[in-house]
């Protein structure tokens, strides 16, 4: 369990990491390590090139910019965690993080690093398909924007090139006083989720539903927006068994299966999940008082 | 002052280094020019092996040597590691090859030993070692590995029945022709990994100057260890030193002697520098014994009163590959099942059988948690059955305290008997109970109940015999610097081992703790030794400290009244000084009474006493002293999703005189929170094909601090007749009886749905698997 | 290849050190620096042995590579006590016997430490989660979080 032998990079800007990127086969990119670095002390992957970012400047940042919350792809989890920014305007990403590995971890993986590992569980990937993020990445052509739903391309695999990496992340704004709730079950405390759900519900004065996204993640092979539920929580004031109904839609998912959880399990706990987080979102949004 | 030191919490001597990063693991130790060895292992579970060709390997900058068998042979007087226990049980003899020569029959199974100048380059180096091997039919499970039809483990062989043997004793017949009801229960007992957060390791020294060879290896038994290299090398004794530095736990494997123990040291000789091999985590699960599974078909008879008459049953027990340590876990298994209750007819039948898997040698609690979780299921039926409390099942079937000592007709592996010597079963029952408000229970569950949610408790006893011998070696010597030595052959792998013997040599001699050094683990100080193992060194080296030093003691006094001129009786040791009772002028120190008796050339010894201060025992321990005590549980189940969580927590037990309770509590709260891991978490996962699918610290669960409990303790202190300290063991007691307790718990939580658990660990699809089972 | 200059503080003291490109932080410690204290427990993130801060930040020094430390603050377990003065932390730990085989005990305390930089009052729920990527195979955790409760009442008043 070391790390196999790699050429080392170092570069300072986008445009450098990019060119490096285009010029060497076989390169990996380093973030915050916290998903490359136990992958390369169990030689999982074994690059020719680690092209490590933390020195590009301009890649940590948590600001908001036309009522939408902007932050860069080297933003550690941690700053996340504690940006009063991010607690007002995006409260669903606190409690998401809040979830995500150990402190440990936390203090050192990145937003950007998380959404390119994509791991079918993990937490930001699932709460920027809830809040229907636009991923921008870059390359050697420029920029360009990826919306999160079309952002995973398979299984641990993002959409973009092997020369284009990801800079930052834009997430729309859900009107003050929304509801959110982010509810997952794993078997440890930090452990990935075997099911996680995020729900954010804006409610209308009267405590009817307007509207609603509800997303599950470590049941398809990337998250996976629960349409079926949506349509079904719209328009509803918050009974029990209205997200009983609605969560219940979450059990027709196409739903991975390993030695760990069985796809029946995955389905399962996506009923519960979603309809937990859907009780906690309609009982923090303000109007539902 | 002599006398003042048991049953006081002191600090433990152990800590300010480990406390300050100046702790000595193996990792730890770097030697001027040493090399790093990495393992090849066997990818596949089963395979002839028909290669291995080194191709790139060997050109990697910076390989100092590429080991396989045949490299190895000429330097070892025996290819193999013969360390199966005594017994006529067994019906194969499957050691473990140095390394695989024609056939692997594990993943994991080391191949070759590449030795290179830092560990990264010996792995790259290992990466491309080439293994020519033709895959052939694994068996993975034990009750499969049974079957007529099954492939053969090892190829070639007649059977994959390793051992087999019955414990038996009553008129069973009898008892269950006569039942009033007949209970029966099938479980799957699974324990898994130890999982110690230092793994294994080893350093290997060849010193030219002294012609010895030295391992340091993490190592729970080094004196074993030595004489298993002596017999591989077929070298005299002297040539070879075995020292167990800090240990950073070992939870039963590390007492194993490992192939990689007989391949860095003979590799460091023939290398001709210090070479170092530290087990990584993935390793750790595909290299270092393991407990894995027990399937049990179990029978109980009861009269109408819920009186047991007799139990019998079958037990398959998986084996692994090869015998790394004997078939003791197996017989602990059964020879445990009875524990604290009056069963008058007993009758299991064993057979352990071979699988393609890790080999199999005991985990904290070594086949104890089995046996009391089979006899705790099965009262928990009869409970069901009758429908009696099954706190009073319990109750009606323990063995009164005035029945002691309790003569159990098995004989232990050694052919000794089970005399149960001491204690009160139904009063640590009771102080469980009320710990945990058994009796406030069924009022909180149905509060729980009506607000849905699903409360249950659980409780389970457990007896564990400690303290086995036949004896550890201790010498304790004072010098003329006034410091008192301590040798043993006990090993601390964490227990806090130092300092229990210090405190015993403190407590008889009457000097200060801080005035004791203890050197243990190491064969270069004593001549015999068994190490930690079996709840025994509290028992074993603790009485031969004892012994030894009332005999330094003696010593002590005898030449400080001759010193002083005054009557031995008159004396008094304070701190390290001599003195006359109330003449605080007239004192001697003992350093100075040392310095003396070592004498000088030309003149006599005064008093003509022996020279030197020092001490040897052995105290001899035959017989087993008996721990026991009871576990009560209250979890809380997620219908929804499976999941559990312990609400609180109990263990009342009885190891005898507390030498310092504080370490007591340790070893308590430490055992409980492994076998909660077991009862809940920790599942080693082997595929059809004998892969194993849990190989990472992520996928292999061990629970963290929000997973365990505040766990609660009532300490009973019932000493026993064997030892002149009235000490048991305790280094297992906290993990024997979690599963039991915790499953019933969960049962217990899940009556509405009459839910049977009869496996471990119960994990959350299992649990909804029930539920919607009971819902059809 | 030519071996990285990494030029570091490591507990005050400025630091240079040679290593390989594919050297990680917790290799770098160990096998370069001789730093022993801090220990190697899975390699993948999960057990918290190995825990170091980086600039004041808890992280695991197995999933950092040493190139990456150039011009960062270290701080490791050897640097915890003032000389012979114990930190309350180590202190408390002594006094609860808070450890047994003391393989995770500086991830632990490095860990803990971090915890009450940042709360001074922790409740045992806190520390327990605070902890939770720190395994322990001895204590069960209890004089662990008993300990750290201790410590941090010493540290308030």
């Amino acid at each position: 369990m070391k790390p196999p032998p790699f050429k080392y990079h170092d570069p300072r800007t986008v445009a450098e990491t990019v060119e490096l990127l285009a010029r060497n086969e076989n390169a990996k990119i380093l973030a915050g390590g916290q998903s490359l670095m136990p992958m390369l002390n169990m030689r999982y992957v074994q690059p020719d090139h680690v092209i490590d970012i933390n020195r590009v400047e301009g890649l940590s940042y948590i600001r908001e910019a036309g009522g939408r919350l902007e932050i860069g792809a080297m933003t550690r989890q941690r700053e996340i965690e504690y940006a009063d920014l991010v607690a007002r305007r995006a409260p669903i990403v606190r409690e998401a993080i809040l979830n995500v590995g150990h402190r440990q971890t936390r203090n050192r993986g990145t937003l950007g690093g998380s959404l390119s590992h994509l791991d079918p569980a993990a937490e930001l990937p699932l709460v920027s398909a809830a809040l229907e993020a636009t991923v921008h990445v870059q390359g050697p052509k420029g920029k360009r924007d990826i919306a999160m739903a079309e952002f995973p391309a398979g299984y641990m695999s993002p959409s973009i090139e092997l020369d284009e990496m990801v800079i930052g992340v834009t997430l729309p704004v859900w009107p003050d006083g929304h509801g959110y709730g982010f509810v997952e079950f794993s078997r440890r405390h930090g452990d990935f989720a075997i099911v996680a759900a995020a729900v954010l519900l804006d409610v209308e004065a009267g405590g009817k539903i307007k509207r609603a996204s509800v997303t599950v993640g470590g049941v398809g092979p990337s998250p996976v927006r629960c349409r079926d539920a949506e349509k079904a929580l719209t328009g509803e004031k918050g009974a029990e068994a209205a997200f009983r109904a609605a969560a219940e839609t979450c059990r027709t998912i196409d739903a991975m299966e390993d030695v760990y959880a069985p796809a029946w399990y995955r389905q399962h706990l996506a009923t519960v999940m979603t309809r937990r987080a859907m009780v906690a979102a309609f009982g923090r949004a303000a109007n539902a008082r | 002052m002599a006398g003042d030191l048991l049953g006081k919490p002191i600090p433990r001597i152990e800590d300010r280094p480990l406390l300050t990063g100046r702790g000595r693991f193996v990792d730890d130790i770097h030697l001027p020019g040493m090399v790093h060895a990495a393992i090849v292992r066997s990818p596949l579970a089963h395979a002839r092996l028909r290669g291995l060709h080194r191709g790139r390997a060997a050109a990697v900058e910076g390989v100092v040597a590429i080991l396989a068998a045949a490299d190895l042979e000429p330097h070892l007087a025996t290819t193999t590691l013969s360390v199966g226990l005594p017994s006529k049980a067994y019906r194969l003899v499957v050691d473990r090859p140095v390394l695989a020569t024609d056939e692997v029959r594990y993943v994991g199974e080391p191949v070759a030993i590449i030795i290179a100048r830092s560990r990264y380059i010996a792995e790259d180096a290992a990466a491309l070692v080439d293994l020519d091997l033709e895959p052939l039919p694994a068996v993975s499970d034990a009750r499969l590995a049974l079957r007529p039809e099954a492939p053969r483990a090892h190829s070639g062989a007649a059977t994959n029945v390793v051992a087999e043997f019955t414990m038996a004793y009553g008129d069973l017949d009898g008892a269950f022709a006569s039942a009033a009801h007949i209970v029966r229960t099938s479980l799957l007992q699974h324990r898994g990994v130890s999982h110690p957060i230092e793994c294994r390791g080893a350093v290997g020294h060849y010193d030219a100057v002294q012609d010895c060879l030295v391992l340091w290896s993490s190592t729970q038994a080094p004196h074993s260890h030595a004489r298993m290299l002596v017999k591989l090398l077929g070298c005299d004794e002297n040539r070879v030193r075995v020292v167990s530095p800090d240990v950073g736990g070992g939870f039963g494997p590390k007492l194993v002697f490992y192939q990689e123990d007989i391949l860095v040291a003979l590799a460091a000789r023939i290398v001709g520098a210090p070479v170092k091999w530290i087990e990584d985590r993935r390793e750790h699960f595909m290299a270092t014994t393991q407990e894995r599974d027990q399937h049990w078909d179990m029978e109980i008879a009861a009269d109408a009163t819920g009186r047991i008459l007799g139990v019998r049953g079958h037990m398959i027990h998986d084996h692994g590959a090869y015998t790394a340590r004997g078939i003791n876990l197996a017989q602990n298994s059964a020879q445990i099942v009875p524990g604290v209750y009056r069963v008058p007819a007993y009758e299991l039948r064993v057979t352990l059988a071979l699988t393609n898997r890790v080999p199999v040698s005991p985990v904290r609690g070594a086949g104890h948690p089995q046996g009391a979780f089979a006899m705790e299921r099965l009262l928990d039926r009869v409970a069901q059955e009758l429908g009696l409390d099954r706190a009073e099942v319990r109750r009606r079937n323990l063995i009164p305290p005035e029945a002691l000592p309790y003569r159990l007709p098995i004989k232990t592996r050694g052919g000794t008997e089970m005399i149960y010597d001491s204690g009160d079963y139904p009063a640590c029952q009771a102080a469980a109970l009320a710990a945990i408000d058994y009796d406030g229970f069924r009022a909180r569950q149905a509060t729980a109940r009506a607000e849905g949610r699903y409360l249950g408790v659980g409780i389970a006893n457990y007896m564990k015999g400690t303290g086995r011998g036949p004896f550890e070696s201790v010498t304790i010597r004072v010098g003329p610097s006034g410091r008192v030595s301590i040798y043993s052959g006990a090993t601390a792998i964490g227990q806090g081992t130092k300092t229990m013997l210090a405190q015993i040599c403190a407590d008889a001699i009457g000097v200060d703790v801080a005035r004791i050094t203890v050197v243990t683990g190491d064969t270069g100080t004593i001549a015999l030794g068994h190490g930690a193992a079996s709840s025994r060194q509290a028992v074993n080296a603790g009485t031969s400290v004892h012994l030894a030093a009332l005999a330094v003691r003696h010593k002590l006094l005898q030449a400080a009244a001759i010193h002083l001129e005054a009557d031995a009786t008159d004396l008094e040791i304070i701190g390290g000084t001599i003195r006359v009772k109330g003449v605080p002028a007239m004192a001697v120190g003992i350093g100075e009474l040392a310095d003396a008796l070592a004498g000088l050339p030309g003149y006599g010894i005064p008093g003509g006493l022996e020279p030197g201060v020092e001490a040897s025992r052995h105290a001899l321990f035959e017989a087993l002293t008996f721990a026991y005590g009871t576990t009560a549980a209250e979890v809380e189940v997620d219908i929804e999703t499976g999941a559990v969580a312990i609400r609180r927590y109990v263990v009342a037990h009885d190891s005898g005189m507390m030498i310092n309770p504080m370490m007591v509590d340790g070893q308590i709260l430490g055992g409980a929170a492994h076998g909660i891991g077991n009862a809940l978490y920790e599942w080693m996962g082997y595929d059809a094909a004998a892969q194993p699918v849990t190989t990472t610290s992520a996928e292999y669960l061990v629970p963290g601090a929000p997973e365990i409990p505040r766990i609660e303790m009532v300490h009973i202190e019932i000493p026993t007749p064997h030892n002149p300290l009235g000490v048991k063991g305790v280094g297992e007691s906290g993990t024997i009886p979690a599963a039991a307790a915790v499953v019933s718990a969960v049962e217990d939580a899940l009556a509405p749905f009459c839910v049977r658990i009869g496996e471990t660990p119960i994990r959350p699809t299992r649990i909804l698997e029930l539920i919607a089972a009971s819902r059809r | 290849m030519a071996r990285a200059h990494v030029t570091t503080t490591i507990n005050g003291d400025v630091v240079d050190f040679l290593c390989e490109a594919d050297q990680t932080l917790l290799s770098a410690l160990r096998d370069e620096l001789r730093m022993t204290g801090t220990k190697e427990g899975c390699g993948t993130g999960d057990c918290g042995a190995c825990s170091v801060t980086i600039d004041g930040r808890l992280v695991c020094s197995c999933l950092v590579l040493a190139v990456e430390v150039e011009g960062k603050a270290i701080d490791t377990i050897e640097g915890m006590a003032d000389g012979e003065n114990l930190h309350p932390l180590q202190k408390k730990f002594l006094e609860h016997a808070a450890l047994q085989c003391g393989i995770c005990t500086p991830g632990i305390l490095i860990a803990a430490r971090s915890l009450l930089e940042r709360n001074p009052d922790p409740s045992e729920t806190e520390i327990r989660y605070w902890l939770a990527g720190n395994l322990c195979r001895c204590t069960g955790y209890h004089k662990i979080v008993e300990a750290v409760l201790d410590a941090a009442r010493e540290m308030r008043s």
